[in-house]
């Protein structure tokens, strides 16, 4: 164990070790920050109904999850900051090649976005008693307004590094930088609104299958909980709406794709030789030698053929679509292979549940199939899944440029960095991010039992599931 | 986009700076946001370090009471000076950082730490539980104001983080986050726990000016800094001068038990530590590289274009700071703002 651990410390390289990092660090900091984001309008809706109806259920409902989108506010604070240093610990030829084009977006974030949030949530959270209905509603909003612009400002960022533009490459100081020529092309990128349209929509998925699957937790054990079957009836009507709209949504999108980033569609297909492609459902490496390879080429395959070809052109089953031999390095094709599975997969299985939800929606019998319920309990988290697995295919499947076509990443690492001090931070934030990850469940799941409590009546549903597992909150 | 149709649609100058001194505004606004960091998470700071003095919970749940509505948007003047610095300076942003690389991620953590401890602590009813969180809450906010001295002080002085003139500036900084966390305190609490505070406060501020004392004296008789000159010019004596008026004014005002008064003195010492640092760094702006501003600005489009959109917006964020601090003006009553 000692031996392994230490080969492997020795052999965690500063550009590694740097990608492992930010990727880790951005995961965990994306699953916060687009609970804010799906969250707001929810919040914005309960408190509105709540001030301006005074009706009880959704005072309950605002409540309940204003508490958990300050933990989550907080969560999303904290590990925000370390994203905001480590393009420059970590990334610091990136910062200086791309500042004038990111810098702006990244401080218009911090100044319009972050700022509006936490100073408006502090009144959210502790205002209630001390301003007029009026500012407390607008704090709702302008809370929401925050998350939604500081989404609007990365997204600029990181669009622009999917398809740069709005630039020319100069000499100064001795390096080549990005010298912005033109704010609007540079802004608004081709990629920008594909991006910013399937994020937000996502975090909205996400949260509302959340919403959904805590609802339905209530409801399984108390079917009298009228306040959890508003929040259900909400989350699936946002769900009828949402989760087909992404499939639509996304469908165009891979074809703009395959445009503007042709090698991160190859990627996402597995596909090698430029031709007709394939549509795989299932690709593996057919030499087992190369199972542990991400970057494997001979492939046993499942495939339709022609489908690739047609689903990349909209209707063309003979399409040529560019393969990666065509590249000199491929990104990992087997992560970006599967994650595109796999979110796509999840994604029909949240039209699936929409459907079923809304067709019980319609009889008028939501709050009565154990079945419908237990399916959306299992499912809540899955949406943050989801989510990942498309950043990874955005980010993996760039590979090996951070800024497409400009600067590979390996170029882009700290050259002063060494092995050991990127491999303590790692192991720090990979440790210190679990536990927020763990504290955060902890405090979600003792919001989930206090509310519980309050219903009190528990003749027409199950018993709790905390009764059946001491570990979480019997010390108290 | 054409740069000439660009111009013609957003009037903006290409080629040229909006005024001359754009440059240097920015460096101000760089220097201005981390001051305001300095002087508003400072004080948040400030409250965590007295919070080891509490043993009775009635007093820790106060303080945590007067820390919560405001720190998270304190705190994110740090992100404010972080980004505007790449915005404006992005080899200074990208040196500073990777040259600070443990310090600057341990800066982070040490924050991670300050803000969530709190947080988990009313989610547990057991002691144990309590006193982990107050730990841990303790230690991120002593040890954030050492480490970001550390960075300031290894920045200014290109002394690096353990060098004799950053060591020193955490102290500066700790003595000033203590000073400035006790006057809100006077502001938010009432009888026994205000009059220790005040206590408190009267003697970070006098380790204050020992420790600005020490630091100057270090730098100017070392001057491996060089900053001997700077020092000896106007206005820096004048900012040394006025920071002395200004503590003993503080001083003053902490006996009489005029809180907001005595508040408003250490942000006008936090101010004062500001400009300082403005007047030792300039005209470079990165010691340890040799940068000027003029050398590391960007681009006259790129900077006009944060100049129209990012100022206006920072008279805003002032503004409704203002709003903020004033709904929650007034000592804490009993059981807290509720939640």
């Amino acid at each position: 164990m000692g031996v392994a651990l230490s080969s492997v410390v020795a052999f965690l390289p500063p550009e590694l070790g740097s990608r492992l990092q930010f990727g880790w660090t951005i995961s965990v900091h994306i699953l916060f920050a687009s609970l804010s984001i799906g969250l707001a309008p929810f919040i914005v809706y309960f408190t509105w109904k709540d001030v301006h109806q005074g009706d009880e259920r959704y005072a309950r409902l605002r409540e309940f999850w204003v508490s958990i989108f300050a933990i989550g506010f907080v969560m999303g604070t904290v590990t925000g900051i370390p994203m905001s240093f480590q393009f420059g610990t970590n990334f610091p030829v990136f910062s200086e090649v791309a500042g004038e084009l990111i810098g702006g977006p990244l401080a218009f974030e911090a100044k319009m976005a972050f700022f509006l949030e936490a100073v408006f949530l502090g009144v959210l959270l502790f205002g209630r008693e001390r301003v007029s209905d009026r500012t407390y509603v607008l704090s709702s909003v302008l809370v929401g307004i925050g998350a939604w612009l500081s989404g609007f400002w990365i997204l600029v960022v990181n669009a622009w590094m999917q398809t740069p533009q709005g630039f020319e490459l100069v000499e100064r100081n001795g390096r080549t930088i990005a010298q912005l020529t033109d704010p609007v092309a540079a802004f608004l990128t081709p990629r920008f609104p594909w991006m910013f349209t399937h994020m937000m929509n996502a975090a909205v998925i996400a949260v509302a299958l959340g919403v959904a699957g805590i609802s339905a937790y209530f409801l399984w054990t108390n079917r009298d909980a009228v306040e959890w079957a508003t929040a259900l009836r909400l989350a699936i009507v946002i769900l009828l709406i949402s989760a087909p709209f992404q499939a639509i949504h996304g469908d165009a999108y891979a074809r703009h794709v395959e445009n503007t980033q042709p090698q991160k569609f190859a990627a996402m297909e597995a596909h090698y030789d430029t031709g007709q492609a394939d549509l795989h459902l299932i690709a593996i490496p057919a030499n087992p030698d190369a199972l542990l390879d991400p970057r494997a080429e001979n492939l046993w395959t499942i495939s339709l053929p022609g489908v690739g070809s047609y689903l990349a052109s909209g209707g063309d089953a003979d399409a040529e679509i560019l393969g990666l031999n065509e590249y000199e390095e491929s990104p990992p094709v087997a992560l970006v292979f599967w994650a595109f599975r796999f979110m796509v997969g999840l994604g029909f299985l949240f039209i699936g549940l929409a459907l079923w939800g809304g067709t019980l929606l319609w009889r008028g019998s939501l709050t009565e199939s154990d079945r419908f319920l237990e399916a959306m309990m299992l499912a809540s988290p899955l949406g943050f899944v989801a989510m990942l697995t498309g950043w990874y295919v955005t980010e993996i499947g760039r590979q090996p440029w951070v800024i497409q076509g400009i600067l590979q990443t390996d170029e882009a690492v700290s050259t002063s960095l060494t092995s050991g001090e990127v491999t303590i931070t790692l192991v720090g934030f990979v440790v210190l991010y679990l536990a927020l990850i763990g504290a955060f469940v902890y405090v979600l799941a003792s919001l989930v039992e206090s509310e519980q409590s309050r219903l009190t009546d528990h003749e027409s549903g199950h018993d709790s599931v905390w009764e059946s597992l001491p570990v979480v909150g019997s010390d108290d | 986009m054409t740069e000439v149709a660009l111009a013609e649609v957003a009037f903006l100058p290409v080629d040229q700076y909006l005024h001359p001194l754009l440059p240097m505004i920015w460096f101000s606004v760089v220097l201005f946001c981390l001051t305001m960091y300095v002087a508003l998470d400072g004080f948040d700071f400030g409250i965590g370090i007295l919070y080891a003095t509490r043993t009775d919970e009635d007093d820790r749940e106060t303080l945590l009471s007067a820390f919560g509505p405001i720190w998270d948007a304190n705190e994110v003047w740090i992100v404010a000076f972080g980004t505007t610095l790449l915005a404006a300076f992005p080899p200074v942003y990208s040196r500073l950082l990777s040259d600070h690389y443990l310090l600057s991620l341990a800066i982070v953590i040490a924050l991670i730490f300050r803000g969530v401890a709190p947080e988990l602590r009313e989610h547990r009813d057991n002691d144990q539980w309590k006193r982990t969180c107050d730990r841990l809450f303790v230690a991120g906010s002593t040890l954030a104001p050492i480490l970001l001295g550390a960075l300031v002080g290894s920045w200014v002085f290109a002394s690096g983080m353990l060098g004799v003139p950053s060591l020193l500036t955490s102290l500066v900084v700790v003595c000033l986050s203590v000073t400035s966390g006790a006057a809100f305190l006077a502001m938010k609490t009432q009888g026994r726990l205000r009059v220790e505070v005040r206590r408190y406060g009267i003697a970070a501020t006098v380790a204050y000016l020992l420790a600005v004392a020490a630091l100057l004296s270090v730098v100017f008789t070392d001057d491996s800094a060089s900053v001997r000159d700077q020092l000896l010019a106007a206005p820096a004596p004048e900012i040394i001068g006025l920071t002395v008026v200004i503590s003993v004014v503080g001083v003053l005002l902490a006996r009489h038990d005029r809180a907001r008064l005595w508040f408003g003195s250490t942000l006008t010492l936090s101010g004062l530590l500001g400009s300082l640092v403005a007047v030792l760094l300039f005209p470079t702006i990165y010691p340890a590289g040799g940068y000027t501003i003029e050398e590391t600005i960007v681009s006259p489009l790129a900077l006009n274009l944060v100049t129209v959109l990012g100022l206006p917006v920072l008279v805003f964020v002032l503004w409704y700071f203002k709003f903020l601090y004033g709904v929650f003006q007034g000592p804490i009553e009993e059981g807290g703002y509720g939640h």
